[in-house]
Formats: C-alpha cells, structure tokens, sequence
C-alpha cells in the first residue's frame, strides 16, 4: 500500500479495516511461536492448508499463523473459529481427522481437548480454559488473534490508534503526565517510573538538542521468554510503544537490541518495521505531522550481561559488552554520550494500552505502588508451563495454582523463584504474597523481568542454587573483581557441598562472600548474582546444614551424596537396568538378582526409571 | 566549589572531581589498584569502596568513577568499607596468590586467610591499565580484553602477534605486577633494549622491525608511581 500522508487517510484506513474484520470469520488460528514451533507447528500450518484443499470443504477455511497465546504447555495450540474449539496438542498425523471430523461433520473430538486434571471435564472453547479465568491480558491480548506478520490486522483491531490520538492532541508533556499518572513501573528488572525517567531524559535531550530511545529486548534468564512473545506475536505493539515514547521525549532515532537466539522474533520485528515506515507509521514525517523517527534493530550476540543497561550501550555502540559505572546515568549520558531512554519490550508495549485506556483506567489495575499487569513464564515443575499475563498484586498461590494447574504428580511444592538468576526463591509458606514490586523484593526475591521457576519437593534447593551460580558464574563479564572471582568462589563452595565435601563454616562464608559481592559489584549483574544462594539459605538452611553435616541431600539429587542400590526381593533379574546402564555398571544374569557396582555407577538415575517393579532404591 | 563531608570532616572541593581525587588532595589514604592519574578511571578492582550515606541509607561505591556532589556524606575508613576492600582483596589473591605486590596489599587490607584460590596462579588481575594506556595514551589499542568472566584476559585481536603494536613498552611499563611481558604482545619479535630498561625509562630502540617506543618518556604522568597504582 502506499504512504500514508496525513492523520485523515490513517484514519480512513483503520476505519476500512475494522469494518472488515469479523473476530467469528471462520478460520483457524495456529499458534506460530517459538514454543510450539519446537513442538512441530510448522508442519501442523503446512498439513492443515493441504489437508483443506484436499477436502473440498463448501466455505474455504483460513489458516492463521498467530503469535504465542501462552499455553505452551500444551502446544501446538489450533483454535477453530467461529465456536474458538480448543485443540491442544496436535500433531501432523491428527490433521485429516481434524478436518473430516471438525470441519466437515462440526463433531468435537474429545481426545484434542484440554482436560481438567482435578475434574476430569473436557473442555471445549478456548475461552473457558481456566488457564486464562484468572489472567488480564493486555499486552498479550493481541497474540493468539492476529498475524503478526500483518499490520493489516493490529490496525483493525485498534493498533496505532494511541498514536494517532497522541499526534492529533497531546504535547509530549502530556503524554509523559499521561504515563507518570498511570504508575508504570519498568518491568526488566529495576521497577525504576517509566515516565519519570522520560521526563528525565526529555529535559536532557531538550539541553542537548539530540538523544536516542532503546528498547532492551536482551532478555537472558533461563526459562524467561515475555519479551520474545511480545515481540514474535504482536511486534507493532511495542513499535507503537517507541513511537509515542519518542515524540513524548523528543528523540528521532531508536534501536531495538535483541539477541539473536530469537530469529522468529527479529524476523517478525524486521518485517513489522519496514511495514510501519511503508505505510508512514515510523520514519519521516510520520502521518503527516512533522516528526520523524527512525527505528533500527541491533543483535545481540546473546550475552547476559548485555541486558544490563549500560553494558547494552556499549555493545550497540560495537564497544565489548562491559558495564561502566553509574552515574553519569543513561538518560544524561548515554548512547554516544547522548541523553538515552531505555526501557524493556514490555514497557514500551504497555504505552499504547496505556493512552488507549486512559490512565486513570490503567492505574485501578494492581496495588498502591504497582500498577498494570505483568507477564511471567511460569516454567519449572508446574502443570500449565507457559506464559500468563496477571494483574499486580495477584497472589502467588493464584498464579501457581489456578493459572498454573499446580504442581504435576500431585508432587508438594517447595519454592517458586522469582527474577531468574538474579531474584530469590520464595518459599511454599509465603504462597500467598501479593505480587507486586515491594512484596517480593521484601521475602529476598525481585519482580525482575519475569521469570518464574517452580520447584517441588523433588528439587534440592542447594542443587538449584548451584544451578543459578553457574549461570551468573559464565555470564560474568569478568570486568569487576567480587563478580568474576567471587561468583567462582561461591560456585566452588557449592560444588564442595554438593559433592559432599561441604565443612562447618561453609554456609557462613557464602553468606559473607554473598553480601561481599552484593554490595561491592559493579554492576545489576554482580550486585544481585548472590539473590539465589542467599535466599536459599535464608529459608532451606537445613538442606544446607544436611549436606554439610549429615552429608544427605534430602532431595536425593546431589551425585555425590546418594547411592543406587537393588533390593534383592524386588528383583525379577529382567536385564532391563543393565542392558540401559549408561556405564556398565550393573551385573547379573537372566532371572538372578542384579546388582550396582557403586564405583562405575553415575548416578543417572536410568536404571530407576526403568525398572518396572520398582527394585532400585536411592539413598 | 563542592561541600561534602568525609570522616566526619567538612570539606571543600572543586566540581567536577571524583570521591578519590578529593581524598587524595585531603591527604586521605585509599587503596587503589586499576586507577592511574593519567588514564580514565576504570571502576573495576573495587578497593577504592567508599561508603556514601545518602537519605539515611548507606552503599558502597567506586570512589575513582563517582563524582562529588554537593552536600555528600562519605566514610572512607568505616567498617563496612574495611570489610569489603578485605574480601575483595582476599579474592584478587584467590587468583593472584604468588604475587608480591598482590600479597602486601593482602597485609595492608588485613587478609589473614585466602580460603579460595583458582587453580592457575595469575599474575594478572584484569586492572586494566594496559588496556587503557594502549588506547588512551599510545592511542594504539593494539591490546583488549578478551573473553568473559573468569576466563578474561588481555590479549590481542585473535590472539597473534599484532601488527599494530609499535612496541612502545607502555603496557609492561605500567602493570602494577609485572604480569605484562613483551611477548605478550609482539610475540616473537625480538625487542631491546631489556624489559628492565624500559622501567628506567629507556627509549632507544634497535629492533629488527624498527620499532619506535620512545613514547614513555614523553609521558611522564605513567612513570610516576607506575609499579603501586598509587599517585606520585
């Protein structure tokens, strides 16, 4: 399509395309994300358009790709419109059923439903899944919906429409009273005020006459993929987002910085970007108005310590991906020295929600001091893995338990951590803390960006903390000193006890290490590398305690402190475990009671798994 | 100029300089070891922590990187700041262990025990200096960093001999530990005058490859208290 040149095509244009949406046209809409992609939703996209064709169906039937709605455990995801039947778990060979059964005959097969474990009840249409009852979702509305690789349909439904009310009616000191009155926090990590930071930023760049916006989109905790969605699923969101933000602080030039371990996502941005400056969305004289804004994308090349801000501005820059220290602040010096605005992909997302709805709306959402929603993945061992979108101030045990379809194997949950390798662990006693920034940051953990692991009583929390100080351990940039050698140290300290080589003293040198390099680090990184192995030990010292002197992980997970053992009554001598034992390390013969060589065994755990009459014992 | 209290004393200093500066025109002693007169301040040994109280709550920071500002309460000597310098010390030794410099600062800071140690021995403790001497000074950049975390080190582009190295002698002229060698660098290039020459302040040259090192003499700010880190 060609350039639009002023507010009144844009708004001729939108008009048009709302007119000729139908949210009940009959189609079906594929999850397309990088979850269900791993799953095979390539081939379920390719095989269902083959599979229509073939079946010569009276109305033809669309195939959506969409973007990620969050129930990824699940997936691939298909919901047929216009009932919105919910399909879970398809593979290619469902497909010609699907479409015989479903499409032709309008017979649900009950076998693709989603089940309620606690019930048993199938149930049928996407929207009473209780994985969605208790979400609000405002960034993630989007997803599932629409395509992402079409403007076309953000439009209809309502995309750049807070831009346009933005240009025709708002001075960017509106616009930044608008985002300050709605409470929005950051949500990467800090919760810093998004729009006192513009405010910042702008009376700095209005000093400076030049500055830049950056959306960090650098997101690195393990299992934390909030960013990626967005981004995959409904790009101009956050586009949009960065658009508003730069005529509100005065900048014409803006960077995306995102890794590229998310090909979907810069794929889908790219395309989104050249879409928004083809249709005079972004680039110069946006609709008309006068301003320009100019939006690039940066990759990163996947290093955690790149999500920091200013290591961010030194790797766009093509400097080594080092942090430098604060002050002098990004929003004074930052991006070639220049006045420099950085918020995370869901921030930006949350721009145009907010000018869309008011910000008096927006701030009846969440507690006192935070406002919205936030976006978790839930990951771990939880029933509903995914990505869910709650209100602030939503309680722990809600998002684990009603959103999350509680604990598989009717298994006892343990701790949730929260904020990745840089939060805490909160334990099963405090399931019932309000999420909100100060509530968590209160019990040892953080907000962070999102992250949410959840263990169970299968998980040795000295393991997991382990686990954690191996991730900061390698993402160490090495620049400062407590972070390089004492994160080693404290993982030197963890693998001892792990090993059951722990001595008294141990968890008070971690403690000191841990405070040592919390307070004396460089960076965000450094400074809350301890988070996990401090909180651990606040609320599962005895684990601790229990490796060190009783040299027993409770959890039966650690290596070095277990054995695996045949119990003779049990045995049927089937052969199963020795022919599996990854080290040879089990002997017997036919129908004769096997036993563990303890000194070749290690630890795998395979011959546990498979031994069908439960003969093998760990201690 | 800046008011700010520091050990309880009130001073003054002039705008624009940082917590280290104004200590060391004070006469206040703080440890430094990646922080030089004549480079930018680096903020990455971290034994220059000072304490900052601000609004009742109190945080350490870097003192050669964090500016001076009005009206600042500052402990350079509180024990919290003790603390801190006396573990971070504990773990440059942790990788520096044999290294003479290293362990007197070790006793100064009041280490007693290094409980953790990296099993290879490092003379280099990633101060930075070279780096920032090559570049700022030499204006070169013929050696960086590579590398992340504890697997960091000075080298040059891909690890070969460099060509852009003109074989000033800067870099083994200002670590503070003699880490630095000439073959770090150039390799197999043979160099004269000695190592130890340059230390002297030498710059004659007569290499094969017609290597121009008289930059140090021109420079004395990097002669001046070099081998401590400390200011002349």
């Amino acid at each position: 399509m060609s350039r639009l040149q002023s507010i009144q095509e844009f708004q001729a244009w939108q008009a048009n395309l709302e007119a000729g949406w139908d949210g009940d046209k009959p189609c079906l809409r594929v999850c397309d994300g990088t979850g269900c992609r791993a799953l095979g939703s390539q081939k379920v996209l390719a095989g269902l358009r083959k599979e229509i064709q073939n079946a010569k169906l009276d109305t033809p039937i669309e195939v959506i790709g969409t973007g990620c709605p969050g129930f990824c455990e699940c997936g691939p995801l298909i919901t047929i419109y216009p009932q919105r039947i919910s399909y879970q778990r398809v593979m290619p060979e469902h497909l010609s059923d699907i479409v015989q059964r479903t499409l032709k005959n309008g017979e649900i097969i009950e076998d693709f439903l989603y089940t309620d474990p606690q019930t048993g009840e199938h149930i049928h249409r996407e929207p009473d899944l209780p994985f969605y009852q208790k979400q609000k979702r405002l960034v993630l509305d989007m997803n599932g919906k629409i395509d992402p690789t079409q403007i076309e349909d953000y439009v209809a439904l309502g995309g750049y429409k807070a831009l346009k009310k933005v240009l025709i009616g708002m001075t960017p000191e509106q616009v930044i009273s608008e985002i300050k009155a709605s409470g929005l926090r950051g949500r990467g990590g800090a919760g810093f005020p998004a729009g006192l930071k513009w405010e910042l930023c702008r009376k700095n760049v209005q000093k400076v006459g030049t500055g830049y916006i950056i959306c960090n989109g650098d997101e690195g905790d393990p299992g934390a993929f909030m960013d990626r969605s967005v981004v995959e699923g409904n790009p101009h969101l956050m586009i949009e987002g960065m658009v508003i933000g730069a005529y509100a602080i005065g900048v014409n030039q803006g960077f995306v910085y995102i890794r590229t371990e998310y090909p979907l996502a810069v794929e889908n941005l790219r395309n989104a970007i050249r879409q928004a400056e083809e249709t005079g969305l972004l680039g110069i004289d946006i609709l008309g108005s006068g301003i320009d804004f100019n939006l690039s994308v940066r990759l990163g090349a996947g290093a955690f310590v790149c999500g920091e801000e200013t290591a961010l501005l030194a790797s766009i820059e093509g400097r080594i991906g080092e942090p430098h220290p604060r002050p002098p602040y990004p929003t004074e010096s930052g991006l070639w020295g220049k006045p420099t605005n950085i918020n995370n992909v869901e921030t930006w997302a949350n721009v145009p929600i907010i000018l869309n709805m008011g910000s008096q709306e927006y701030a009846k959402i969440g507690t006192e001091k935070s406002k919205g929603t936030k976006i978790f993945s839930v990951v771990g061992k939880i029933n509903n893995t995914g990505l869910v979108e709650v209100p602030m101030g939503i309680s722990l045990r809600e998002v684990i338990y009603d959103v999350g379809g509680g604990i598989p194997n009717g298994k006892q949950i343990k701790a949730v951590q929260i904020g990745g390798p840089s939060g805490g662990c909160i334990p099963a006693e405090h399931l019932d803390v309000h999420i909100d920034y100060e509530s968590l940051t209160a019990l040892g953990a953080i907000m962070g960006s999102g992250g949410m692991v959840v263990t169970d009583e299968d998980t040795c929390m000295v393991d997991f903390a382990r686990y954690f100080m191996t991730f900061v351990q390698e993402e160490s940039c090495g620049k400062c000193v407590p972070c390089r050698i004492g994160t080693k140290a404290m993982l030197g300290t963890l693998e001892r006890i792990c090993a059951g080589k722990g001595q008294p003293g141990d968890v008070d040198y971690l403690l000191e290490l841990g405070e040592d390099i919390r307070r004396s680090s460089l960076c965000g990184l450094g400074q809350t590398a301890p988070n996990p192995v401090l909180s651990t030990i606040r609320y599962f010292r005895d684990e601790y305690e229990a490796h060190i002197y009783d040299k027993t992980c409770l959890a039966k997970v650690c290596k070095g402190l277990i054995t695996y053992r045949v119990i003779p009554e049990k045995c049927t001598g089937c052969m199963v475990c020795l022919r599996n034992c990854t080290n040879n390390a089990i002997s017997g013969a036919r129908k004769e009671v096997h036993s563990i060589n303890t000194d070749l065994c290690t630890r795998c755990g395979v011959c546990m798994n498979m031994c069908k009459f439960k003969a093998i014992l760990v201690q | 100029m800046i008011q700010l209290t520091i050990n309880g004393k009130s001073l003054e200093v002039h705008e624009g300089r940082s917590l280290l500066e104004a200590c060391r025109e004070h006469s206040i002693h703080i440890p430094t070891l990646c922080f030089h007169p004549a480079l930018e301040p680096y903020g990455a040994c971290r034994l220059c922590v000072v304490e900052l109280v601000t609004g009742g709550r109190s945080r350490l920071v870097a003192s050669c990187v964090h500016p001076c500002e009005e009206g600042a309460v500052v402990n350079t000597d509180s024990e919290v700041v003790k603390r801190s310098r006396r573990m971070t010390a504990e773990l440059i030794l942790a990788g520096s262990y044999n290294t003479p410099e290293i362990l007197a600062l070790g006793e100064e800071l009041g280490v007693k025990e290094v409980r953790f140690k990296l099993p290879e021995e490092n003379a280099c403790m990633l101060c930075g200096l070279c780096v920032r001497a090559c570049k700022e000074i030499v204006g070169v950049s013929a050696i960086s960093v590579i590398q992340r975390g504890i697997a960091k080190k000075v080298s040059t582009p891909f690890q070969v001999a460099s060509s852009r190295c003109i074989g000033c002698g800067t870099c083994v002229l200002i670590c503070p530990t003699g880490a630095f060698k000439f073959t770090s660098v150039i390799g197999l290039r043979y160099i004269s005058p000695s190592e130890s020459a340059y230390r002297l302040g030498y710059y004659r040259v007569g290499s094969e490859l017609d290597l121009h090192p008289n930059f140090v003499e021109d420079v004395p700010a990097l002669l001046s208290g070099s081998s401590s880190g400390e200011e002349a």
